[in-house]
């Protein structure tokens, strides 16, 4: 059976020359980076190289660059590491009502430490409005944090315009780039942010691994303590393949061509399949990322035929959450709760093809038809 | 492909027994799930108190599917009385288990059925079953 990956936004394949350049770094060269001797220096040099990889991909210096276990702790390492560092100019922070578990979730762990959290709602596209953010920074606030684009429905934000405001008011912006990395071109200084999340798993890189940029004199605690590593920000013996696979992925890194395949599918469901809507805003968005509601019928149930076909991409649906709660994206950008319950993501890679597109559009109207069969909301047929 | 659900379960989601609406039907059943927010209406033949046929219909998961799919198969040629005593316990046994997390959408079609007999009930001696109260919240509104 055909087997078609149109999931690349929950995670993507190491390229083969990640894995390739990682493969000495588990038993041949296996020294410890803090050690002195040659077994040490030869990973330590690995390390470093690495991490001028990172810097070149983003546009910092290398020091600016600490290495994470991935998008999460990058996250909560920027929220933390500012709140806690800075409580004592004040205790709130600016974020968004679309953001990343990561965020949301280690703010409402520190609105348990006492820190107030403002939710910034967004508007149907998903856009989080600069002017929104402005008034709602007080003099207590220290840190905004804005993705730089959504996982679920692709909304790339206006990071730069909202950097300017953020700066004016002397408070760190932070942003969770890990959907953008190795897909746009980001460069620190023009997004001008002072903290950037991002994760290599999700650009061809290995798991549990990513980086955290910093910018230079930003005032953070230290995410681990422990030995003195990353210059005392993060404690831990350095992952050393995956680091390099990071480095790897990040010199391999180019900008998506998948917009023009990613066109043709939303075309071909909008257009087929009657009583659909496409999510996120129709330009503003990431060239792979896909995201549909097919009214009527539930993601879950879509998910599971498509599977049956060989097809895998993922829903917004409360059915598939561990939580039984539907995205919290989508009624965000104010969509009902059966038209969130209909969602489907399709994010495409750089190994997509315009056979696997053509395959999608053959396979997924039958299944909607025959969900909507048995869907007591349907009443278009009997 | 490794999915979450029994090859049972999957057969009948895919393969769903007794779907689609009723002409006529004695008694209707619609519920919601006050859980995840999906629906689900079942509808019943009644003859000399036996339940004749039963059909649904299923917005929700594989669960919600395969349960309802269950559930009309395990009511059709029963007494009201012996019908009633479907548990949505049983139901998933007979799919051969859910995933703990899925265990609440039988008891969607455990209640469906319930509300069809209750409606039954309710046009043919004007009263219905004794303590039957199910969980009928719109979809907009859910919360837990
Ligand atoms: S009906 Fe929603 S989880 Fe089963």
């Amino acid at each position: 059976m055909k087997k078609i990956y149109l999931d690349n936004a929950a995670t993507t394949p190491a390229h083969p020359d990640v894995v390739l350049a990682m493969q000495p770094y588990f038993s041949d060269k296996f020294g410890n980076p803090s050690s002195i001797h040659a077994f040490g220096q030869e990973t330590r040099s690995a390390v470093e190289a690495a991490r001028e990889k990172v810097a070149r991909l983003i546009g910092s210096s290398v020091e600016e660059v600490v290495f994470t276990s991935g998008g999460t702790e990058s996250d909560n390492f920027a929220l933390e590491g500012v709140a806690f560092a800075n409580e004592g100019k004040g205790k709130h922070i600016v974020t968004s009502k679309i953001e990343h578990h990561a965020v949301l979730e280690c703010c409402e762990f520190l609105k348990k430490r006492g820190f107030e959290i403002t939710y910034l709602p967004v508007d149907q596209y998903g856009l989080v409005d600069p002017q929104q953010v402005k008034k709602a920074i007080t003099d207590q606030t220290i840190l905004v944090s804005i993705m730089h684009a959504n996982n679920e429905i692709g909304t790339v934000e206006p990071i730069a315009e909202i950097a300017k405001i953020v700066k004016e008011k002397g408070v760190y912006f932070h942003t969770d780039a890990v959907q953008t990395t190795g897909h746009l071109p980001i460069d620190v200084k023009e997004l001008g942010v002072d903290l950037l999340s991002l994760s290599a798993h999700k650009f061809y890189g290995p798991k549990g691994v990513g980086a955290l940029y910093i910018k230079k004199g930003a005032k953070l605690v230290s995410f681990l303590h422990g030995g003195g590593q990353e210059r005392g920000r993060r404690a831990s013996t350095e992952n050393v393949p995956g680091i390099v696979g990071l480095g790897a992925a990040c010199a391999l890194a180019q900008v998506s061509k998948v917009a023009p395949l990613r066109d043709k599918l939303m075309q071909g469901i909008l257009s087929r399949i009657p009583e659909t809507r496409l999510n996120g805003h129709p330009t503003l968005r990431l060239p792979n990322n896909l995201n549909v509601s097919i009214k009527y019928v539930e993601g879950e149930s879509l998910l599971l035929n498509l599977d049956l076909q060989g097809i895998a991409a993922s829903t917004g649906s409360a059915c598939t959450s561990g939580s039984l709660d539907p995205s919290h994206v989508l009624l965000a950008i104010g969509l009902p709760h059966e038209e969130a319950h209909g969602s489907l993501r399709f994010t495409l890679g750089q190994a997509t093809t315009e056979e696997d597109i053509d395959y999608v559009l053959e396979a997924l109207p039958p299944i909607v038809q025959k969900l909507r069969s048995m869907s007591p909301l349907y009443k278009g047929a009997k | 492909m490794a999915q979450p659900y029994s090859d049972k379960v999957m057969d009948h989601f895919m393969h769903p027994r007794n779907v689609g609406e009723m002409e006529n039907p004695d008694g209707v059943g619609k519920v919601g799930n006050p859980i995840c927010g999906d629906i689900m209406e079942m509808y019943i033949k009644v003859k000399d108190n036996t339940i004749v046929d039963a059909k649904f219909k299923t917005f929700g998961c594989g669960a919600a599917i395969a349960t309802s799919s269950m559930a009309t198969e395990l009511v059709k040629g029963k007494p009201i009385e012996e019908a009633l005593k479907l548990t949505n316990k049983a139901v998933a046994e007979a799919l051969g288990g859910l995933p703990a997390v899925k265990m609440h959408c039988s008891v969607l079609a455990e209640e469906a059925f319930k509300a069809a007999v209750n409606d039954y009930l309710i046009k043919t001696t004007g009263k219905g079953l004794p303590d039957f109260k199910p969980h009928d919240e719109p979809l907009t509104e859910h919360g837990h």
